[in-house]
């Protein structure tokens, strides 16, 4: 159980799913006639020289930026079971009445930044917040309010555009707020790049990418070092024991879902602060859908989902360069689909053969005590909110295997202090190999009878 | 009015068969987006009778997809379902930019070429067609009794009989799934696969036939939406898969109460096409529902609620007042207002199938 083993063999199942996705769509590429060989070169084609090599990088992170903060704002929900599919509304609403706040009060640069970033924030986490409240109070799901609630911003951001906040005169082609002033403008990063020894790239770097980098740290501390984010985490795993252990389960729904919405109201501002200006009807949009997708790529994990929204950044920024390669850019899209579901399922095949193989070799460690069963239901970072009616009540011994099953070998901070409950060869992490063999042994699914329950059943 | 309440339905009918097998389906927006553009595709070539098969198995092949996902991998169903309404919404681009761009028949990247020849109708003899009797009753102008005849004859004249095919499934769904050995199947596999199981249901391929079936209706639904234009365009569906889902779960999980959710929000649906005033009128009907909310919740001694409601009652009264046209924006999210509202109001005492949603392995207990 070799810390370098560890680090080295978790990525590899979302490594698989990317090879996966890629192969899927390479078939894609070929069925409408077209070389993927000239798709994949469109990918990497960053252009031949300095300047156009850094602008490319910068168009990668501006795009990366916001996917971020939207995969941050939809896994604050996610690590609790719940689903805020309703991030698009949240930001698009935030980023208007920002934008509009921003116009109408002038203030020293400092505080008419922080203003704006306040109030964003504010309208995020209240249109969130609504959602949190009637899923206490009247048993509205989540999901389905999330959605509607999308619906209903969409229809007042517009509303506001076009009617009180229109700040292009009557008539003319773009429909916009007014402009920022001077002091509600975030200076770009091109300066940095400059002194670092790089060519300034022909557009700028934003420079929300400082500001979007201290809140993935602060939300990283937040879920994996504060009393916060363990009450978040157990919530979702196993409510009944959360409840016994003095967690208000609806008090956390809401928090959640304000947080949440206060992450979200972030992800308008960094086109808006550093390179807009204003909110339009061109504004960016969609960036709460894909911020699902890189919250279930990253796993939730502050730094996966980084890596997961500068592989979309990345994706995005080749939409271009294979349009010009004569592919369709929708394959950019086609894409990033295929390689989220790979990546779901990966996931889940992976974790399920970490614990049979936790089972098979480590059935020892199950007596190892009730201590060891409390720690237990700390393990593992995802469960779906139905999971949460499937969790046992109580920890202790007997109910250990069910609990583990739930664990993810991503292994969250937590599980790697538990880790030594599960006693040595249990902790070995599945390999390619053991992937592959599983997807494709697949045909029985009963798997081992660890149950001494009849498998062939009467009918 | 019908006509847009039917695809909600189509939806929600959708959702009542994977829900009923035990498999949440959020997947039906993007089956609904499949089912429309493979409803252009195929109506564009050969008609529209083409077109709602295709749209049946374009949604089918999404369920298929959502079917793998969550009974054979065991992924989370809301995980799958948002992932499939991302890759609908990026296929359906794709496929229209590559088979609609430059097609000689017309069509771009975000629509169809106008399906060849319209849907057939049917009308009800006699009454609407033909002596046509509810035509001329309502062309005397008769107070209400004209007004009656217009409503009756607008839903028994002229029906796309693709409409009347969907209608029909409802009932012969609730057959289906309550009537049969299949249905009992199914449903079993909704409340306790394990115990389905014990007796030999083979529950990992009821789950199957049930999201084919789930996609299959999405797509069809979709596919109506496509000839009340005729042409299939992008964002047709405009969330309502999503609302369909809502009408079943204010249904109760139901194809009675189905029925009834998706005709409500099929009304909303259809009163932001009819006209921008009827929104207004649908502000005094709140405010009545919500008056009688109040008598109702101060009797059973909730004054809390009733409080809440009063005021709500009370706003909109007022709103209704004051406002005579509502701008297009506020128009355009009135069904997913409507929605939100009679689900906070009506969601307390509803009951899903005891398993919906679960992850069911084979062999593994809870």
């Amino acid at each position: 159980m070799s810390a370098l083993r560890r680090v080295g063999l978790a990525p590899l199942a979302p490594a698989l799913a990317l090879v996966v996705a890629m192969i899927i769509s390479a078939g894609v590429i070929l069925a409408i006639g077209e070389n993927p060989l000239v798709a994949l070169r469109g990918l990497f084609d960053f252009g031949d020289n300095a300047k156009s090599q850094i602008q490319a990088v910068a168009v990668i992170l501006n795009r990366a930026i916001p996917l971020f903060l939207a995969g941050l704002a939809v896994s604050i929900g996610f690590r609790m079971g719940l689903f805020n599919i309703g991030v698009e509304g949240q930001y698009r609403l935030a980023t208007i009445m920002a934008a509009w706040v921003g116009t109408s009060v002038l203030l020293p640069r400092p505080l008419q930044l922080l203003l704006i970033v306040v109030v964003a924030m504010a309208v995020g986490a209240i249109w969130a917040g609504i959602t949190g409240i009637l899923k206490v109070t009247r048993g509205v799901s989540e999901v389905i309010s999330t959605i509607m609630l999308n619906f209903i911003a969409l229809g007042l951001a517009s509303y506001l555009l076009t009617g009180p906040f229109r700040g292009t005169p009557p008539g003319s082609l773009t429909v916009a707020t007014k402009d920022l002033p001077e002091s509600g403008r975030l200076p770009s990063l091109n300066g940095v790049l400059v002194a670092l020894g790089f060519v300034e790239p022909r557009s700028d770097l934003l420079g929300f990418l400082i500001p979007a980098a201290v809140v993935g740290v602060a939300v990283a501390v937040l879920v994996k070092r504060t009393r916060f984010g363990f009450d978040l985490k157990a919530s979702g795993l196993n409510p009944t024991a959360a409840t016994t252990s003095g967690v208000n389960a609806r008090a956390m729904v809401v928090k959640a879902m304000l947080l949440s919405g206060a992450l979200a109201g972030l992800i308008g501002l960094p086109d808006l602060l550093g390179d807009t200006y204003h909110y339009g009807s061109e504004f960016t949009s969609g960036l709460g859908f894909l911020g699902i997708a890189v919250a279930l790529l990253g796993r939730n994990n502050p730094s996966g989902i980084a890596l997961g929204a500068l592989l979309f950044g990345f994706l995005d920024r080749a939409a271009l360069s294979l349009q010009f390669a004569g592919i369709p850019s929708q394959v950019v899209t086609i894409i990033q689909g295929t390689i989220v579901l790979a990546v779901v399922i990966a996931n889940e095949v992976s974790g399920r053969i970490a614990i049979r193989q936790a089972e098979r070799t480590g059935a020892g460690a199950l007596t190892a005590g009730p201590a060891a069963g409390d720690q237990a239901a700390a393990v593992a970072t995802w469960a779906g909110p139905r999971e949460r009616r499937a969790a046992p009540a109580g920890p202790g011994p007997r109910r250990r295997a069910p609990q583990a099953r739930q664990g993810n070998p991503a292994g969250a901070d937590p599980a790697g202090r538990v880790r030594p409950a599960l006693a040595g060869p249990a902790d070995r992490r599945p390999t390619g190999a053991d992937l592959l063999q599983h997807v494709l042994g697949h045909a029985d699914p009963g798997g081992p009878d660890r149950h001494g329950r009849a498998r062939r059943t009467v009918r | 009015m019908l006509i847009l309440a039917v695809p909600i339905g189509m939806a929600g009918l959708g959702g009542l068969f994977a829900e009923r097998a035990g498999v949440v389906n959020i997947g039906l927006e993007g089956m609904m987006v499949l089912g429309t553009w493979g409803a252009g595709w195929a109506g564009y070539q050969w008609g529209p009778f083409a077109a709602v098969v295709a749209a049946a198995v374009f949604g089918a092949l999404g369920g298929l997809l959502h079917a793998v996902a969550t009974v054979t991998f065991g992924v989370d169903h809301i995980v799958s379902g948002v992932a499939i309404n991302i890759l609908a919404d990026g296929v359906a681009r794709f496929l229209s930019e590559v088979f609609y761009t430059g097609n000689p028949a017309g069509g771009g990247v975000t629509q169809s070429p106008p399906l060849k020849g319209n849907a057939p109708t049917l009308s009800l003899p006699v009454l609407s067609s033909g002596p046509d009797l509810l035509g001329s009753l309502e062309r005397k102008h008769w107070f209400l009794l004209s007004d009656a005849a217009g409503i009756l004859r607008g839903v028994t004249s002229s029906i796309n009989i693709f409409v009347i095919f969907a209608v029909l499934l409802l009932p012969f769904s609730w057959w289906l799934l309550w009537r049969t050995p299949f249905g009992l199947r199914l449903r079993a596999c909704g409340e306790n696969p394990w115990a389905a199981d014990s007796l030999g249901v083979p529950v990992y391929r009821m789950k199957y036939y049930a999201l084919l079936i789930s996609g299959a209706m999405a797509g069809i639904g979709g596919s109506l939406l496509v000839f009340v234009a005729n042409i299939y365009r992008e964002g047709q569906t405009g969330g309502r898969g999503f609302i369909g889902l809502a009408a079943m779960i204010f249904g109760n999980w139901r194809p009675g109460g189905l029925a009834a959710g998706a005709g409500l929000f099929g009304y909303a649906d259809a009163l932001q096409l009819r006209s921008k005033t009827a929104v207004v009128g649908l502000l005094l009907l709140v405010a009545i529902v919500l008056a009688a909310v109040t008598v109702w919740q101060a009797r059973q001694g909730k004054f809390i609620q009733a409080g809440i409601a009063a005021v709500f009652g009370a706003g909109s009264f007022v709103l209704w007042l004051v406002v005579d046209r509502l701008p297009d924006a506020f128009v355009f999210f009135t069904p997913h207002l409507t929605t939100l509202l009679v689900l906070s109001l009506a969601s307390q005492r509803l009951r899903m199938p005891a398993a919906d949603g679960m992850r069911y392995r084979r062999g593994e207990d809870k």
